[in-house]
């Protein structure tokens, strides 16, 4: 009996005073990260608006967000990987292999519309699931995995094409995949990216797959101490992310109406750009896909305001760079802070 | 001049909430090997780090030859001539032995390393010490025995007087045991004096000069070359009044189904020929020193490391493991020691954390969770086990170690597993909290759960278990009942002593 007294003071003086404030606290500092972003991104919105007449306009807004499809789409399936504490790299080129597929499938085999697309989707999915079957069982560090992977998709895409355009103009209806307007004035590539958006986030913050995806970049050994199968759950993460490459593959090839082979690079770190800006934590075990979304549309308001401003397009780059330094600056800061 | 090396008397050295040392003293000769030893906690390895310039001790005077010194920093102890080889290497694998030997020390000529005078005047200290290598080696293609005879020339290269030897044999077989020692007599015999820890006790009677004995940071006696007598050794280390604690209440059902029997346990590093029992409703100990391998028998059982050649039987089913999900679907948790980088997420809440091993359970189709249900059980894991958290939103690192180590527990309740090992359960853990924890433990018994506790606290093992299974340098060396068992009885198996498993 004598021991509960001590058992009773001990909880006191060991959580309950940082405690009591700490659930409303961590919830703010949750919500900060993202609506330090979403103020930013308002920010700049007002900002251009200012500054050039043209940019508040449906026409002008509905070209950003046409420019955020194809990187947007890329940011939501690598936010999964960058959660878990690994990188794609190979995103941006397993698109343009995914695009250039599609093409093989729709104009050289004359495939059905849905068929084809399907098979580019299909050709993203398999990258990604070599990418987790290399980092999860072979135990390639991410980064190289996935650098590889960037090379080869790089390489199969101008060999399977013979480094020249494949133009859909012979299939009906493929274009419209992206420039379509189910609902009028919004192109149907933007729309896609929003149903795929809430797609993500169901995934991420309601089923088993994301509690495990937080899980594994929480701490990957407890994790897998506690029974979970993280080897099979890492090649999901991979394979999902491979999903979301090949539906960027297709929509940019409706968007461009051809598969060309020769872009592609650099899209990979525009989408990881983007997912950083989100507030997704590159250490993994934080970040959300309202950020993702957010971070994707920061990046190509900037972009469009300063062309509209009429800055010239190196300079372009300068700026969205400073942006990713301010952005994971303030992160750090923020962490920093919460450490003390 | 005298043949006194070192004196060091009076050494405290406290840390937040522990006190490490107290009053601490011993001497070192010349030419002489001084044996340290002490259980677990003891308090070698802070007073070598004091030594070394690693801690700053709180009170006490050290005097080298005659002279009192302040040690501030490691660099301060090499320039006065004091070495430590540490028990985990620090070699650099890539680099040869002379780079390893002279790293940060590397001859010059007009800024470029002079690597021809580097490998010559490695070459000159390893014969000199009677070592056989070479400069060029590349370490990584080394044995560890060899890796050692490099940190040891590396210490040795400072001109140390007193050169401090932790656990030095721990990763060394018989033959390359036989080396080192070769190489310590050498170095007496030019006067180099050694503080030689360890855990053998067999060493202590091959190499000491003296034996210094620590016990709960305080200094027990010394025993001259004459007098050293492993009974008394032992008896000094676990304490001559042995306070009989309270004991598990005696088993009334020994002949209890077996639950779990592990049969030709190993593993390629360390564990040979491991065979046990657990059965139902018991608290079977392991007991044993630092490196004994109680925690990889733990990961090995579990999958979490490859073993060779085992046979494991769950309930009388024989099964394969080969990952701790095979485990944990045989109703296996383990509950690691290092709860904060292995056990939890802390970054994650309560809730998170108590039901990451069952997430299954609260899932619907689609693999959707069912949050609602999940939290209930949370919230009634955390009343019945009175964990002190304001909410189960509560992020985890914010917990006191206690409430952590409880929150741990749930989860594998939550999975509802037959089979617990628990890897030292009350470390870092306050006295309170763990009465507490004992409790628990005694309770899951009662319900029927089978637990196997890994402790290096003597009195733990002995108040709460049923069996005491104790090994030394990868293998079981005894396994006793309660009844018979006794702290002196233990580190007897546990430093090799023992004859025969009972």
């Amino acid at each position: 009996m004598n021991a509960s007294p001590v058992i009773d003071k001990n909880p006191t003086t060991g959580g309950s005073a940082p405690a009591k404030s700490g659930g409303a606290l961590t919830f703010l500092r949750a919500k900060l990260q993202q609506s330090l972003a979403f103020g930013t991104l308002i920010v700049l919105v007002v900002f251009f608006s200012i500054a050039s007449n043209n940019f508040f306009s449906w026409s002008n807004i509905s070209s950003i967000l046409l420019a955020t499809a194809v990187i947007g789409i890329l940011a939501l399936g690598t936010t999964f990987v960058i959660i878990t504490g690994g990188i794609d790299l190979s995103i941006g080129t397993g698109m343009t292999l995914a695009a250039v597929m599609t093409g093989i499938f729709l104009v050289n085999m004359e495939l059905p519309l849905i068929v084809g697309v399907l098979g580019g989707l299909l050709t993203g999915c398999l990258m990604g699931f070599i990418n987790g079957v290399n980092i999860a069982i072979l135990k390639l560090p991410p980064f190289i995995a996935t650098l590889a992977m960037m090379l080869i998709a790089q390489g199969l895409a101008l060999v399977i094409s013979g480094v020249r355009p494949i133009y859909f103009s012979g299939v009906e209806g493929f274009k419209n995949i992206a420039l379509g307007t189910l609902i009028p004035g919004l192109p149907n590539a933007v729309l896609i990216l929003f149903l795929l958006a809430i797609v993500a986030y169901l995934l991420l913050s309601k089923t088993l797959f994301g509690r495990y995806t937080f899980a594994i970049g929480s701490n990957e050994e407890a994790t897998r101490l506690s029974g979970v199968n993280t080897r099979k759950w890492l090649i999901v993460v991979y394979t999902v992310a491979g999903l979301f490459t090949g539906f960027a593959g297709v929509v940019i090839a409706a968007r461009l109406d051809s598969a060309q082979p020769q872009i592609g690079v650099g899209y990979e770190l525009q989408a990881i750009a983007a997912v950083i800006i989100g507030g997704t934590s590159l250490l993994g075990g934080r970040g959300s896909i309202m950020g993702t979304v957010i971070g994707a549309l920061i990046m190509s308001v900037l972009i469009n305001g300063l062309r509209i401003m009429s800055i010239q397009t190196e300079w372009q780059n300068v700026v969205v760079g400073v942006v990713i330094l301010i952005a994971v600056f303030t992160d750090t800061l923020r962490q920093r802070r919460s450490v003390s | 001049m005298s043949t006194q090396l070192l004196k060091v008397s009076g050494i405290s050295k406290s840390f937040p909430g522990v006190q490490a040392l107290q009053d601490v003293q011993f001497e070192l000769n010349r030419g002489e090997v001084l044996t340290l030893v002490g259980e677990n906690g003891a308090g070698k390895s802070s007073l070598m780090k004091i030594l070394s310039g690693i801690y700053a001790k709180d009170a006490g005077t050290i005097v080298l030859e005659g002279t009192e010194v302040h040690i501030d920093s490691p660099r301060t102890a090499q320039q006065l001539g004091i070495s430590i080889i540490h028990q985990e290497m620090n070699l650099m694998s890539h680099l040869t032995v002379a780079q390893n030997i002279y790293i940060g020390r590397e001859p010059r000529t007009m800024g470029f390393v002079n690597e021809r005078k580097l490998n010559k005047q490695t070459d000159e200290l390893l014969t000199r010490l009677g070592i056989h290598l070479r400069a060029r080696q590349s370490v990584g293609e080394l044995t560890v025995a060899h890796q050692q005879m490099v940190e040891i020339a590396k210490a040795l290269s400072f001109d140390a007087k007193v050169l401090i030897m932790d656990e030095p044999t721990s990763a060394l077989t018989d033959s390359e045991t036989e080396t080192l020692f070769h190489l310590i007599a050498g170095l007496k015999a030019s006067g180099t004096g050694i503080i030689y820890i360890s855990h053998r006790m067999e060493e202590l009677r091959r190499i000491a000069d003296r034996v210094t004995v620590l016990r709960d940071g305080r200094y027990i006696g010394s025993l001259d070359k004459g007098e050293i007598d492993i009974p008394t050794v032992i008896e000094m280390m676990v304490g001559r009044h042995i306070e009989e604690g309270a004991r598990p209440e005696a088993r009334e059902h020994a002949d209890d189904d077996v639950v779990l029997k592990v049969e030709n346990l190993g593993t390629r590093r360390l564990l040979k020929d491991i065979n046990f029992e657990l059965k139902r409703g018991e608290i079977l100990g392991f007991a044993g020193l630092m490196g004994a391998g109680r925690t990889e028998v733990a990961r090995a059982i579990i999958g979490a490391d490859p073993s060779e050649g085992s046979t494991i039987t769950v309930q009388g089913k024989q099964v394969r493991i080969s990952q701790p999900a095979d485990a944990v679907a045989h109703g296996i948790g383990y509950l690691s020691e290092d709860r904060k980088a292995l056990g939890l997420l802390l970054e994650r809440d309560v809730n998170t954390n108590i039901l990451l091993a069952s997430l299954k359970d609260y899932t619907g189709p689609l693999g959707f969770m069912r949050p609602g249900k999940g939290k209930q059980k949370s919230r009634g894991y955390v009343e019945s086990l009175r964990i002190k958290t304001p909410s189960i939103q509560q992020i985890t690192k914010n917990l006191s170690g206690g409430n952590q180590q409880k929150v741990v527990i749930a989860k594998w309740l939550a999975r509802d597993c037959d089979i617990l090992i628990f890897d030292e359960p009350t470390r870092g853990i306050d006295v309170g909290a763990k009465e507490e924890i004992y409790r628990l433990l005694n309770d899951l018994v009662a319900q029927g759960k089978s637990i196997i506790m890994i402790s290096s606290e003597l009195p733990e093992v002995l108040r709460l278990s049923h069996r005491i299974v104790v090994m030394a340098g990868g293998r079981i060396t005894g396994i006793l009942n309660n009844e018979d068992a006794s702290q002196a009885k233990i580190m007897d198996y546990a430093t090799n002593m023992g004859d025969e498993k009972e």
